[in-house]
């Protein structure tokens, strides 16, 4: 199918929004009407024609703007993109994983020509042509962790697998929820976690952990995760904190609908091979309450879930002063039907609002 | 008493033991203040270290540097600032092999970057001994402007470069040797409650 | 079912493709080691891995699956070709006698995807590595890794003689000035404190060989100083046969006896029932199983799990360890 791209931005007008193609395919993340952590991991190979788990990279029709915007990112801050010394080989794995994966994905969008170390990539979408050497850095004009993941949507972890641990040495982040490459990188996988509550008394770290070191070559797997955020805005970093954290006093009952966004992530989780890393892609999809609203069971079940969760977790995804008027404008899509089990709309079976 | 009770916190927050002596080839010992107390301890229990240890010594005002230099180290160094030292720890690193035996006592600030010196040299952070003696002042890093703002002790407080009110958190970064600071008043700007004692 | 796996808490082990392959060369290096090649069944490449990879591969004798694991020993940048080396133990469960004597070029095998339990540090200003025997396969990717891109390195390698110094005439006319070696015959030891004693800041220090060599080289290092963390090896043990027990599997409902030459982790696949791994060896962690009930002795052997799980009885890990007993219930 061709992909028609938006032009959107994520900042200042904020003129994102989702055409009904990207309302459908929004990975909403509660498979039941509450939420507590879970490993929730699954193989990450393929899934559902036109759904984002299909491809191995979801190229969707945000694809260009949201390259726009990781383009002023990285000019305003050039620390959100780092790379330990050791790491330059994983670097050269994920080049080789997203140019293999997309060129075999996207045919009509992207290829890729290897004659042995000689590669000529061709984005057709962003109008890049290369013609490079495998493994000399020199023949490209950023490193190539960051040569790729300038052309990729969503943000980039790659960890060193050492010790039974997984550090995170380098990565890309410029779509995070409120975390910092510049102060996490170096740090392993306990560590970069430690502001999360409650997850470490369950456990929940160390199991995932385990899992994480076992992922094979060949066999990679994803989960997903959630946060709020108001305005469709991707670089939601601690770093311009002080400049975004303001946007969260601007809800008010009228505009929250439209101002007040769901934000889900797709993690995925590759081998590198060549390295013995892992990259873990953090892919961020952004919908707002009244889109979601559109779907009669996403509704009824975001209200529950949104009451019910524990304080800690509410303080901590950052909308704990903002959740009783969240509330108020989920109250009105819930009209205490039961909901089917799963994360899919069900749109044809579940009974429209009763309100 | 110079030895502080840390409460327990986050996985990524530092914790300190008590120097114990370790085989090796060569020991290298980096206090600052209070921190000479814990190599004065060390020795006390194994005076044979001595042979082949390097005390590189910042007093800051305190007057340990005569008990020090009575352990007779092989090398003894005294610098008036971390600053100062900097350039000969880095050369002692850059000189050293391994079965190094790496001590570092006194406030987290200086152990933080002696660290972090030791691992740029190429040492694992996991076999550096660290004892906290004296100042529960932090290093801190603005993570607004990565200025970072010495010796804080209050809570909240003002960035040294940027200006802005920062809250302590306890999450730490070995690679930049300081805790993180965020802006206090980013939702509401203004609205800054009292600063108080770091653990009062 | 393709949404998020609802639910889970428990992780599942993600099962890996396997890669079909064909011999394509064997190639005896001496009395008893012999390097197994091969290619890709169907055509196309491999994939790449890193130096110290191993490969778990199915071979099937008659009506039994050997299933071993063994080091990718070829070039990781070479995606035609994979190779194993294989020493031949005459008192072993039969996997490399098998492999030595009925297998031939043009034989069809399974292999897992290349998995590394012992990878290199790359965080390492130097490496040195210390060979015993067959210990040197792991190293042979990882100085061809390293050689193309002009890393540090240096190789202690130790052999019964000249005759069974596997690779000595390859890597010492290549790497004249990086590799050392020591014939045991000829009374010749690696003089390990000497050679630990002055190594520049941030080497790292890589074992592979017989368990004693293993733990020698471990315990003179910390003598010395060097930190645990700059201190790697490789030990893959191979089940011990025992004397046979029972077994019931609650989650399968399924009993069966445990041969005295088999494993545990054997006897439970015969039923059918696949317990996820990667190494067969004790290492990876991958087959530990909860024990629900016993009532007898275990035999520990592995590397993986913590001393009070061992002790506590409520855990095995069945690819290398057994039981003596009346009773073993396990959740499978």
């Amino acid at each position: 199918m061709t992909i028609q791209f938006n032009d959107e931005t994520f900042r200042d007008d904020y003129s994102f929004s989702n055409s009904q193609r990207a309302k459908d395919r929004f990975p909403f993340p509660f498979h039941e009407d509450s939420y507590m952590y879970s490993i929730n991991m699954e193989q990450h190979q393929g899934g559902p024609a036109d759904s984002i788990y299909e491809k191995r990279f979801d190229v969707d029709e945000h694809y260009l703007a949201e390259m726009r915007d990781r383009a002023l990112v990285l000019a305003d801050d050039p620390l959100r993109c780092q790379s330990l010394p050791h790491m330059t080989l994983a670097g050269w794995d994920l080049l080789e994983l997203i140019m293999v994966s997309k060129s075999e994905d996207y045919p009509e969008l992207f290829e890729l020509h290897r004659n042995g170390f000689k590669w000529h990539w061709i984005n057709k979408p962003m109008g890049i042509e290369d013609h490079f050497v495998f493994m000399d850095e020199t023949t490209l004009p950023y490193g190539p962790m960051e040569y790729i993941t300038r052309q990729t949507q969503g943000d980039f972890c790659v960890l060193d697998q050492r010790e039974d641990n997984l550090w995170m040495d380098a990565g890309m982040v410029t779509t995070q929820a409120d975390w910092s490459l510049d102060f996490d990188i170096g740090m392993n996988f306990f560590e970069w976690h430690a502001p999360v509550p409650l997850a470490h008394e369950k456990g929940i770290f160390k199991r995932a952990l385990k899992f994480l070191l076992s992922i094979q070559q060949g066999a990679p797997a994803r989960r997903l995760n959630w946060t709020m955020t108001v305005n469709p805005l991707l670089d939601t970093s601690p770093e311009n904190y002080h400049k975004w954290g303001v946007q969260k006093n601007t809800l008010t009952p009228e505009n929250l609908g439209s101002k007040q966004h769901l934000r889900v992530e797709l993690q995925t989780f590759f081998r590198l091979p060549r390295s013995n890393g892992l990259v873990f892609p953090i892919r961020c999809y952004l919908m707002s309450f009244q889109d979601i609203m559109a779907k009669p069971k996403w509704g009824r079940r975001l209200h529950r879930v949104v009451r019910d969760l524990p304080e800690e977790l509410a303080t901590y995804k950052g909308f704990i002063d903002n959740r009783p008027m969240m509330l108020d404008f989920l109250a009105q899509y819930d009209d205490g039907l039961p909901t089917s089990f799963g994360v899919w709309a069900d749109e044809h079976s579940e009974p429209s609002l009763k309100k | 008493m110079s030895a502080f009770k840390f409460p327990e916190s986050i996985r990524s927050r530092p914790v300190y033991g008590i120097l114990e002596p370790r085989p090796g080839r060569s020991h290298l010992m980096i206090a600052d203040c209070e921190g000479a107390e814990a190599i004065l301890g060390l020795a006390v229990r194994t005076p044979h270290l001595m042979a082949n240890t390097h005390i590189i010594f910042i007093p800051n005002g305190t007057k340990f540097g005569t008990k020090l230099q009575a352990l007779n180290p092989a090398q003894y160094y005294e610098g008036p600032s971390y600053a100062a030292a900097l350039s000969r720890i880095q050369r002692v690193l850059s000189d050293a092999a391994m079965g190094l035996q790496i001590y570092l006592a006194g406030t987290e600030g200086m152990m933080g970057q002696a660290q972090n010196e030791a691992m740029q040299a190429g040492y694992d952070y996991t076999a550096i001994q660290t004892e906290h003696r004296g100042s529960v002042a932090r290093r801190m890093q603005c993570v607004h402007c990565k200025g970072i703002t010495e010796d804080v002790i209050i809570d909240p407080f003002k960035c040294s470069h940027c200006g802005l009110n920062l809250f302590v958190r306890d999450h730490y970064s070995r690679r930049i040797a300081a805790f993180q600071g965020v802006c206090i008043d980013a939702e509401n700007p203004g609205n800054v409650p009292p600063s108080t004692e770091l653990y009062s | 079912m393709n949404a998020p796996a609802p639910n889970s808490t428990a992780p599942k082990v993600v099962g890996a493709e396997k890669i079909k392959v064909v011999v394509s060369a064997i190639v005896p290096l001496n009395n008893l080691v012999t390097r197994f090649e091969f290619k890709r069944a169907g055509g196309g490449q491999f994939p790449t891995f890193s130096g110290g990879a191993h490969t778990v591969v199915e071979m099937q004798d008659g009506d039994f699956k050997r299933i071993n694991p063994y080091s990718l020993m070829s070039d990781p940048a070479d995606r035609d070709t994979y190779a194993i080396s294989v020493r031949r133990d005459d008192q072993g469960r039969g996997g490399s006698l098998f492999l030595h004597q009925k297998v031939q070029v043009g034989a069809t095998m399974t292999l897992s995807f290349p998995v590394n339990l012992f990878s290199l540090d790359l965080r390492a200003r130097k490496h040195l590595f210390v060979a015993g025997g067959i210990g040197i396969t792991p190293f042979m990717s990882q100085i061809k890794q390293l050689d193309a891109v002009h890393g540090n390195w240096e190789l202690h390698y130790s052999c019964r003689n000249p005759e069974l110094g596997s690779y000595v005439d390859e890597l010492t006319t290549k790497y004249a000035h990086s590799v050392n070696v020591y014939y045991d015959d000829k009374k010749q030891l690696i003089d390990l404190e000497n050679l630990l004693d002055g190594q520049p800041i941030g080497t790292h220090l890589y074992v592979c060989g017989p368990k004693g060599m293993i733990d020698w080289v471990r315990t003179t290092a910390a003598a010395a100083g060097w930190p645990d963390a700059h201190v790697h090896h490789e030990e893959f043990l191979a089940p011990q046969p025992g004397k046979p027990f029972a077994v019931r599997l609650a989650k399968s409902g399924l009993s069966v006896e445990v041969g005295e030459h088999e494993s545990l982790l054997e006897a439970i696949e015969r039923l059918g029932v696949e317990p996820p791994y990667l190494c067969r060896g004790g290492a990876c962690g991958q087959c530990e199983t909860d024990v629900l009930e016993s009532e007898g002795t275990f035999i520990h052997r592995d590397h993986w799990l913590e001393d009070d799980e061992k002790s506590s009885g409520v855990k095995i890990m069945p690819c290398v360890s057994r039981f003596e007993g009346k009773t073993l219930v396990l959740d499978r």
